[in-house]
Parts: structure tokens; sequence; C-alpha cells
């Protein structure tokens, strides 16, 4: 898997650019991601990101779209306006988790 | 004596009383199972009906057919679990007391979960569900008379049972209405929550084609708000919009409701556990297995069958009070089919993607992975034969419960290939 710099760090990420490592994220990677995928992040983006950073940690899966409306309190739709057409995958991919599954 | 409670009868709960009633000491272990109804639905059959593979008596046998001698099966409907009593409450008033409870009652299609879907104007008239009994008769009736039009085939939200059903699904449509000399009339949509159709690399580069070659068209990133019954239109969050003519669905899945009345589930009612063990992760004597745990893997009958291998095993290990020794990987095997004869064939697990090669031996297989090929389409209509006659039954079937990597082709690990997620 290649390693990359990001805002300074050396990080691991697989073949589409999604962190592999937990603790190699943090909060300015996440303003670079951002920027990357065209978001500028304001206090409800950071909200979501924040929940699916903790979530992770306890559940070891990245939260799905459900999870952040019900347990982290922001409606789908919501989530669709802030990170516009893909929230699911935009959000996974700025927090530095993995993408949601499918299956094949 | 000491009760082993097991709360559903289908695919799972069937082989895991059949595996334990072997293992378990008849004078130490009494065993009962709990379901609502005594029907035990072949429920890979529900995708090749519409299409007239099968008749729908071929598909239903009796549940307690299966299950041996000496275990107490009861019907009725379940109230709620006290796991702080460890007692099951029935609806009809009566209370079981056990010592080990084993959560298998499955996943189920809610259409009401979604705005629009269940109204009684479009339910089963043009908005159809393959996943049950009713609404694959209703749909083979359908297409039947289907004239020509837009058909969407929809999925509403992961996790689904058999996920790739779906996909077989408009692949076997595609055949059906090519053969009947009427596709040019029938235009398919293919929509998705997922990015693809395909979201695992090895897979969409072997098999992204197989919807271009079929002129299937496909929606990607489409979460489903409310479905317009008037107009036959889906609506998604960012306001697209998909009109039909026979909307083919998969609704919301979920676990079954008695399991959030007892606070043992999720957000959609499964319950959390150990996806090495399926130890539920609040009680030290309820285990869940098959579709009804929140585990990682597919929801499919291949799951349920290995994990339940390594769970006869471990639950052994573990009423005798030592540590479970078998560690479930999330081993899935599955046929994909993919019309005019033909299937492929997929074998995964929790780290592992689909991979291409052969099949359960290098060289010879005889089944290839992850390439059509009319022994994989042999292979999916010969497990009916292997599903009521060996796998409920627990007996031995020549596929190892843990994946295998013989056989298989590896993905060489690409340098500096960095995409990022607007793609």
């Amino acid at each position: 898997m290649p390693v990359i710099e990001v805002a300074g760090k050396q990080v691991n990420v697989n073949e589409e650019g999604f962190l592999t490592k937990y603790d190699e994220w943090n909060e300015e990677i996440a303003k670079v991601l951002a920027k990357q995928i065209d978001i500028e992040l304001t206090d409800a983006h950071w909200k979501i990101i924040k929940f699916l950073r903790e979530d992770f940690k306890t559940e070891g899966e990245t939260a799905t779209s459900r999870r952040v409306q019900t347990v982290g309190g922001v409606p789908v739709k919501d989530q669709f306006a802030l990170f516009p057409k893909k929230p699911a995958k935009k959000m996974a991919y700025i927090a530095g988790l993995p993408k949601p599954k499918g299956c094949v | 004596m000491k009760k082993l409670l097991v709360l559903g009868g289908g695919t799972a709960g069937t082989m895991v009383v059949n595996k334990l009633h072997k293992k378990l000491d008849a004078k130490e272990w009494s065993i009962t199972v709990v379901d609502k109804d005594n029907d035990h639905i072949y429920q890979p059959g529900l995708l090749l009906l519409p299409f007239g593979v099968y008749h729908p008596e071929e598909l239903v046998k009796k549940r307690d057919h299966f299950l041996p001698s000496g275990v107490e099966y009861i019907r009725a409907d379940i109230d709620r679990v006290n796991p702080e009593l460890n007692q099951v409450l029935l609806m009809d008033g009566r209370v079981i007391a056990y010592d080990q409870l084993v959560i298998a009652s499955g996943t189920t299609p809610r259409p009401d979960q979604t705005p629009g879907m269940d109204d009684p104007a479009v339910w089963r008239k043009s908005i159809f569900d393959f996943y049950t009994l009713p609404g694959s008769l209703a749909l083979r009736d359908a297409l039947k008379n289907f004239k020509g039009g837009r058909i969407v085939v929809h999925i509403t939200e992961m996790p689904i049972k058999c996920p790739v059903a779906p996909l077989e699904f408009t692949f076997l449509a595609d055949a059906y209405f090519t053969e009947r000399k009427m596709r040019e009339k029938v235009e398919f949509v293919y929509v998705t929550p997922l990015e693809g159709a395909f979201t695992k690399p090895v897979c969409s580069k072997h098999l992204g084609w197989m919807l271009d070659e079929r002129h299937i068209k496909l929606e990607p990133d489409f979460v489903v708000e409310h479905i317009d019954p008037e107009t036959r239109t889906l609506v998604s969050m960012d306001e697209r919009e998909i009109p039909f003519d026979l909307l083919v669905t998969v609704p919301v899945n979920m676990g079954a409701d008695f399991i959030a009345r007892s606070g043992l589930g999720d957000d959609l009612n499964y319950v959390p556990v150990d996806k090495g063990n399926f130890l539920s992760k609040k009680y030290p004597n309820i285990f869940a297995l098959g579709d009804a745990s929140d585990i990682p893997a597919s929801k499919a009958g291949s799951v349920a069958h290995f994990a339940i291998d390594l769970f006869a095993e471990n639950f052994v290990e573990y009423v005798h009070g030592r540590p479970m020794t078998h560690n479930f990987d999330g081993h899935a095997n599955c046929f994909i089919e993919s019309g005019n004869g033909k299937g492929l064939l997929i074998d995964f697990n929790y780290t592992v993607e689909p991979l291409t090669g052969m099949f359960p031996l290098p060289i010879v297989g005889p089944f290839p992975l992850l390439k059509e090929s009319r022994f994989n389409h042999m292979g999916k209509l010969a497990f009916r034969w292997i599903y009521w006659n060996l796998l409920l039954k627990g007996r031995w079937i020549p596929i190892p419960a843990l994946m295998s990597m013989k056989g298989k082709k590896k993905v060489e690990e690409k340098e500096g290939v960095v995409a990022n997620a607007s793609h």
C-alpha cells in the first residue's frame, strides 16, 4: 500500500487514498483531505467527523449514514447537504476511516 | 438438566440444533426451538421463482421435519427476551427459562420503513420485493404480463440479505426478456446506495463490464427518501428522481422486533456480538447466529453454515468452562446467476476480497471464481438438494469453514496509485 505526504506528515493510504491507520489521522490532515474534494469544513462538518472518529474507536467499524443519523444526531438529508453526492464515502475519507462496505 | 433455547428455526437455527444435538449430552441438555410458523423456505429459490425456474411448493418444507427427535419445537410469536432473568416471554403469555440462548431470528425486508413504498396503490402492483414468497410470486406474474417500459432494480440500504441477489435478478431479467424477444422494449436501471454495482477492486475490474454489455444503466450513491406512488417515482435525499413502470426493490432489512423490545439490538435490530465467536457483547449466555447478528459479513446462508461449524465446537468448550478456540474469519461462498444458464462463484472473508482462480481445487476446480461458467449455474441448481438433504441436517459438506487461498490468484500490490473520494 502507498505512503503519501499529507499536511507535512507521512501517512499510509489504500489505492483509493483512504487512510489505513487510525492513529495517523489528525485535524490538519482532515482539512487537506476535505479541500481535495472541494469541501470547506464548518462546525457542522466537524460534528460528524468527530462523531465518526469516536464511534470507530468503540465499534471498530465506520458508522453508517443511518448510525450518523440515529446516534450522531445528523439527519441523512443534512449529510447529503454537507457532503454532496457521496456523504458516506466522503465522511469516511475526511475522517481517515475505511469506506462503507459493499459485498462484491 | 440445562436448557438451550434457540429463537428461530430457519437456516441458522436448524443447522445449529442439528449440530449441537449430536454434541451435547442428552442427559444434561434439553433443546427447544421457537418459531412463529412451520414453513421453512428455501430462500435462494425466491430469486429464481419469478422466472419460472421453480414452483412454489418446491421451496417450502415443514420446519419440524428438519429438527432431530428429542428437540422440542414451540410454534409461537416472541414477545421479548428478559436477559436479566434468563427468560423468554411468548406473545401467548408462556414463559420459557433458559441456561443458554441462541438468537437466530434472521433479517426481514421492511417496506414500511420507506415512505410510499408499501402504499396499497402500488405495493405488489407496480412495486415488488422478491425476498418473500408472496412478493416473489406476485413479481412472477408481473413479469409475465409486462408489456415494456422501465424496470428499476433498487437497493434501499445496506446491509441486505444475500447482497448479490439484486444484481443476479437484473441479469436474469435481462436474459428473460431477451428470450421472450422483447428486450428492446425494456429499459433497465440499477439503483444502489453504494458507489457502484461492484465495490471491491478485483470484482469491479473483472465484472464491471457486465452491466454495460447488457445495456443496464447504473444510478449509484442513491439514498431513497421517499417513493411517490402517484407518479411512480423514486426520490433521493439529494432530490434526484427516477421514474419507473415496474420497481423491484430490496426494502430496508431489519432484525426481529422482539430484539428491539428486549434492548438487545443495534439501530437495525441486529444483536452486537464478537465477530469471531458470536457471543453477545452484553450477556455471557446469549449468542446470535446467522443474519440476526451484527457481524460485518454478508447476510447469507453460506456465512451461517461456516459460522455454525465453528460455533458448535466453541459452544461445547464454552459450556464446559473452557476458552473458545475457534475464531470465525467471515468466510462466504456464493454462486451468482448471470443469466443464460451461466453463473459466477465468489469466495471471500472479512479481510480477503473475492479473487479469481479455481474452486475448491487449484487448476481443476471445477468451479471458476469470478468468471461466467455453466458449471457455476449447475452448482447453484444442485445446491437446493444439498441444502435440504445435507446442510440443514448438519451433515458434512466438502468446503472448509475457514476460507482457503488454494487455487486463488493474489492481487499484486500497486504502488503510488492514489485516487480520491470525489471520483
